[in-house]
């Protein structure tokens, strides 16, 4: 065994964080989504860097772009659909290119643990025509972060780093290094930033070179690897997938492990395929490097074989190539599952059940209350992306006109709204939808974390930052009628909501209560169930919160998980619910 | 050594980040190559949860498979049944006795298995079940189920108790440490 005096055991995203430290980045504005967020929360650690949150990942790219023209190297994080927000930049800065190093973090999210979609971010960097690394455990993490800066400025680019939800939230042993700051100036230059066609038009030939260059950079760079084995099976494999695959075959296959994910080699490919008897491709989601392959003239195997969803697995692997799977043993019984549920005390709750009791049609958005979807509320009827709660709004209620207009709703959380829900809403107010816009302001980014936004009065540190009245800003845009809510009144909610509706003008209200997981949230004692007066109705149940259950015909309380919101003893016809005492 | 499999598993909330960190430590201590593989985002809203701690000479995955775990800790016993089709042939399974009500089975729609350590013990897996929070209450606090376990699997493992206590000193708060050190012995000699 190695000395591992100086190894840490370090998150895969923890360790971008380093690599971005050691590789004296100096700037960081990313919008969280996982599983990206770690990276510029552990980055924001260190003092050194300065790190912000910004609205959403085309404002954080741009940001980060201004940052690396200064001559200081630059970094914006997010996920995969992240991407497509910030595309816009992204496909113009590959034309400018950088000043200072600009690398760009995107973290996929194969089997969906915490996403709408599944899509391949490696389709991002070939459309945008820039290089991508892809590093397959915490070391390469940080090793590819600081390789990622030296090729953005070698080659004026700027470079993806593409995680995915395995080596983004695995931890394996890193080394960690110094940190070095390289510095260098800014200088005007109107032919290389100012993409109007006249300037583009000479830039496109420096995009299409730098391609070439890149090329011939991939077939001799460490980044790409041939570990000689076996020759009768040869692997092609990147990322995790090279994990399942070593874990599989050990030394019994031969494997070409690409750490370059765009572009791809061609020499490199042709001579590690002469060596072997069969060839096949092992890449989770879309044939990326299969396709490139075949467009060589080779004969390979990939999509095949493996599955275009979901993630791959060493049994996976193993069955797929003829290799032996262990055999399992499971009990006789059928086991429920255990979907993620809101909270107890979440405050949407309270909203939900308001909105299913009138009957409403939920246009919802992306965040935690995505959970109100979910049996027994059943309220939100579509999710689609960041912000599409608004704009779907207005377009359903303009079709359906009054049929719709006095139940139909779009939801949307605090930094969802910050996000890209606004310029839904200017929308509703200039072309004048009578829509009804619910925003569930929770004071914080709740799905990924608990992160700030421009909402929180508080920056990625905890600083006091700016804060945007919700409000006034509603105000500000037209909107004459803006009510506020506290979602654990039911009474009143339920009253708001109706009177909005029944508006003859567009609207939004704001469903105001602080996440129940907040630190700063003081709790109140768990209900206590009076066994004399619960007639077991199952009332309280409607609102599908974790800490209620029947035991023995009566509600029963879960005094570790209640918080003693008390939106349930609103719904008992008998007050069996009653106020615990406080400690 | 070839590569030997912990999976840790239970309820978003539970504290099964606190064990994983523990054992991550622990085994980088004996001089391991250690991986260990967590969920973040939307599953840790009370859903079931797993983390993945692999250790040994030359760690490749970074999770564990169907029929690969050496030992499953189970924070609850349903979980412990969700997951026992990830247990070796021979591989132990320590699991606290608790039951969370899914929300399935909350809204009525499912029923929670009957005797489900009984069943587990049926597929003549090794099953070693406890009432943790009972053990934990006894040291102290509720919260101290994730250490009660750690106790318990302490046993199968030959690594000296100092060094156990190493690795809790270093990952649990001060002014926990003799609190969760009750509850790791309570949960060994149980």
């Amino acid at each position: 065994m190695e000395n591992q005096s100086k190894k840490e055991l370090m998150l895969g995203n923890k360790a971008v964080a380093r690599g971005l430290y050691e590789a004296g980045v100096c700037f960081i504005s990313s919008y969280p989504g996982t599983p990206s967020t770690e990276i510029t929360e552990e980055a924001a650690k260190y003092d050194e860097i300065y790190c912000e949150w910004a609205p959403n990942e085309k404002v954080a790219m741009e940001a980060s772009f201004g940052a690396s023209l200064t001559g200081r190297r630059a970094f914006c994080g997010q996920k995969h659909v992240g991407l497509n927000v910030a595309a816009d930049p992204l496909y113009t800065m590959s034309y400018t290119g950088v000043n200072a190093g600009l690398v760009i973090g995107v973290a996929d999210d194969a089997g969906m643990h915490s996403s709408q979609n599944e899509q391949d971010s490696r389709h991002h960097a070939i459309a945008a025509k820039v290089p991508m690394l892809e590093p397959s455990d915490s070391a390469e993490a940080l090793e590819f972060t600081k390789k990622a800066f030296e090729i953005s400025e070698r080659f004026d680019t700027p470079v993806l780093l593409k995680m995915c939800t395995r080596v983004a939230h695995s931890q394996s042993l890193v080394e960690p290094g110094e940190r070095n700051v390289p510095v260098k100036e800014y200088e005007k230059n109107i032919a290389k930033y100012v993409m109007m066609p006249g300037n583009a038009i000479r830039r496109h030939p420096i995009v299409e070179q730098r391609t070439r260059d890149l090329i011939e950079f991939a077939e001799t760079s460490d980044l790409n690897r041939v570990e000689m084995g076996d020759t009768s099976l040869g692997i092609i494999t990147a990322s995790t997938s090279y994990q399942y695959v070593k874990e599989v075959f050990g030394d019994k296959a031969s494997v070409l492990k690409l750490g370059i994910a765009n572009p791809l080699p061609e020499k490199l490919i042709r001579d590690f395929a002469a060596k072997v008897d069969k060839l096949v491709v092992v890449e989770e989601l879309d044939p990326i490097i299969e396709n490139h392959v075949k467009t060589l003239g080779i004969e390979v195997s990939g999509k095949d074989i493996f599955p275009l969803e979901g993630e791959f697995s060493q049994n996976l692997v193993a069955a797929k190539l003829g290799c032996e799977v262990p055999e399992t043993k499971s009990i006789d019984a059928v086991i429920p599952p255990r979907p993620p549920v809101m909270c107890a005390g979440c405050p949407h709750r309270g909203m939900f059940y308001t909105l299913k009791q009138n009957k409403c049609t939920v246009l919802g958005d992306i965040g935690c209350y995505t959970l109100g979807a979910v049996a027994p509320l059943g309220a939100i009827e579509t999710t689609l992306c960041m912000g599409a709660s608004i704009g779907a709004v207005h377009g359903f209620n303009k079709i359906k006109g009054k049929e719709s207009e006095s139940k139909t709703v779009a939801v949307i959380g605090d930094s969802t709204f910050m996000h890209s829900g606004m310029t839904g809403l200017a929308n509703v107010a200039y072309n004048q939808s009578n829509s009804t816009v619910i925003i569930l302001d929770n004071s914080i980014t709740g799905m990924t974390g608990h992160q700030q936004n421009p909402t929180t009065g508080y920056n990625i540190k905890g600083d006091p930052a700016g804060k945007i009245d919700l409000e006034a800003l509603c105000r500000a845009m037209g909107f004459n009628r803006v009510a506020v809510t506290d979602p654990y009144d039911l009474a009143q909610t339920d009253k708001v909501l109706k009177e909005e509706l029944a508006a003859e003008e567009p609207s939004v209200i704001i469903s105001r209560r602080p996440c129940a997981l907040l630190k700063y949230v003081k709790h109140k004692a768990p209900l206590k169930v009076n066994t004399d007066k619960c007639v077991g109705c199952k009332s309280c149940m409607r609102i599908g919160c974790p800490a209620i259950s029947i035991k023995n015909g009566q509600a029963s309380v879960d005094t570790t998980l209640c918080v003693g919101c008390g939106v349930c003893s609103q719904l008992c016809h008998f007050d069996a619910l009653e106020a615990g005492k406080e400690a | 050594m070839k590569t030997k499999n912990i999976m840790i598993v239970g309820v978003g909330g539970q504290g099964s980040l606190l064990a994983s960190k523990l054992l991550g430590h622990l085994l980088m201590s004996q001089g391991y190559d250690v991986k260990v593989s967590e969920v973040h985002g939307m599953s840790q809203r009370g859903g079931s949860v797993v983390t993945y701690v692999r250790y040994g000479d030359k760690v490749y995955s970074p999770v564990i498979d169907k029929g690969e775990a050496d030992f499953i800790v189970s924070f609850e016993a349903l979980e412990a049944a969700r997951w026992l089709p990830f247990l070796k042939e021979d591989g132990v399974i320590v699991t606290n006795t608790q039951q969370i009500d899914p929300m399935p089975v909350i809204t009525g729609a499912m029923e929670y298995p009957e005797d489900i350590i009984g069943k587990m013990k049926a597929t003549g897996l090794k099953v070693d079940a406890l009432d943790c929070l009972k053990l934990a209450e006894e040291a102290g606090s509720s919260k101290a189920v994730n250490v009660v376990l750690l106790g318990r699997l302490s046993h199968y493992f030959d690594i000296s108790d100092e060094d156990w206590d190493a690795s809790l000193s270093a990952i649990v708060p001060a002014r926990f440490l003799e609190m969760n050190r009750k509850a790791f012995r309570l949960g060994k000699n149980a």
